[in-house]
């Protein structure tokens, strides 16, 4: 029963991928030497379009491996695979915190939590801001300040910034537009 | 059943737009589900996102599942995370089945460039409006240093120290910091 299988195998990969996102990786790598339901070479080109679609790679594989395997209703199942331990964890912990979130611990335990949490995001930042808007490629032969900043990227980000404070519009409308300028302004290869 | 709708839809929107790992999606959520909706506070997506950092599975999915909780229990649960995750499966079929060297193509290159750089600011957007509620301290700002710099350079150190590990000691910290603190006052 090959539904079963790629629910189970997802599920299991869902299940021990702490972080999401590239925490998934190594196990995809696992399941392709097993199962060969894809290969290494599916698994790299899934983080290409990992990067330039909305769905996270984990999400991503296990659409891909379960469609190629099992046609559509695989590719839903395998993904329901991957992100039901993902709600099973998540629904314990919800329920957990409604009966505790009075007790003067977890407040403290907040205390910690949420410096920890927009650190995270910072350095998520900073690493979506090393491919975007600086070539590092650009310190190997001396520091070439020049070509480090990409500047176009750069007065894109501060035009989104600026607009963004004075306009107050939906952020989706600023994703929308950042993708025309990349296309017209051709982005992909600057 | 309409609430299980809408939050079923809000999420299709979300998860239609979320790119860049999750962490972009702050400001969209701010937007549609604070400011908008009512459904949650900034303090909670603040938590949730913490949570999300020590539990399996993507943090956007796990926000999602807290989120439709809060909302609707378990069914609201799962109408949150389905709809999330309704247009990521929705694109890669497509994608599966009709293109597949969508990510060669220089238009998908070019566009996504150009997305990369508006998720740098939105994710700037989400640190600025969260610094005032998460960093009340001096305390909490030396906390932030420490998580901050060990997770950009954990590339540098002699060992990757996972996020898990950070986020759980940064919550016994908590504990362990302000009951000492409060049992000073007592």
């Amino acid at each position: 029963m090959i539904y079963l299988r790629l629910f189970l195998e997802f599920f299991k990969t869902g299940l021990f991928s702490i972080g999401g996102g590239l925490a998934t990786l190594p196990f995809l790598y696992e399941m392709s030497d097993k199962t060969h339901w894809f290969t290494h070479a599916d698994i790299a080109d899934m983080i290409a379009v990992s990067e330039s679609t909305p769905g996270a790679i984990g999400i991503n594989m296990s659409t891909f491996a379960g469609y190629i395997t099992g046609g559509v209703p695989g590719g839903i199942i395998a993904s329901l695979g991957l992100a039901a331990p993902c709600i099973i964890i998540i629904l314990i912990i919800s329920k957990i915190l409604d009966i505790f979130r009075s007790n003067p611990y977890v407040d403290r335990a907040f205390y910690g939590l949420r410096p920890a949490s927009v650190a995270m995001i910072s350095a998520a930042g900073i690493n979506v801001v090393r491919i975007a808007l600086v070539r590092l490629s650009a310190l190997e032969n001396g520091p070439d300040l020049l070509r480090f900043f990409n500047w176009p990227a750069i007065v894109l980000a501060a035009a989104i910034f600026i607009a963004q404070k004075k306009l107050k519009w939906h952020p989706v409308i600023f994703i929308a537009l950042s993708a025309a300028v990349g296309i017209v302004f051709h982005f992909g290869s600057l | 059943m309409n609430e299980l709708k809408e939050l079923y839809l809000a999420f299709v929107r979300i998860g239609a737009v979320t790119f860049g790992g999750g962490y972009a999606m702050l400001p969209i959520l701010e937007r549609d589900l604070v400011d908008k909706r009512g459904w949650t506070t900034t303090e909670d997506l603040m938590d949730y996102f913490a949570i999300g950092q020590c539990t399996p599975g993507i943090i956007a999915l796990n926000v999602s599942t807290f989120i439709g909780h809060k909302r609707k229990g378990t069914a609201g649960a799962l109408a949150a995370t389905i709809g999330f995750l309704t247009c990521p499966i929705l694109i890669i079929l497509i994608i599966s089945a009709f293109l597949t060297n969508f990510a060669d193509l220089a238009v998908v290159k070019d566009a996504f460039a150009g997305i990369r750089v508006c998720v740098c600011v939105l994710i700037l957007q989400a640190v600025l409006k969260l610094w005032k509620k998460a960093i009340p301290d001096k305390t909490a700002l030396a906390l932030y240093l420490v998580i901050f710099l060990v997770t950009v350079f954990s590339s540098l150190l002699l060992f990757r120290v996972p996020a898990a590990v950070l986020v759980i000691a940064a919550g016994v910290f908590g504990v362990l910091f302000r009951t000492a603190k409060e049992g000073n006052k007592a």
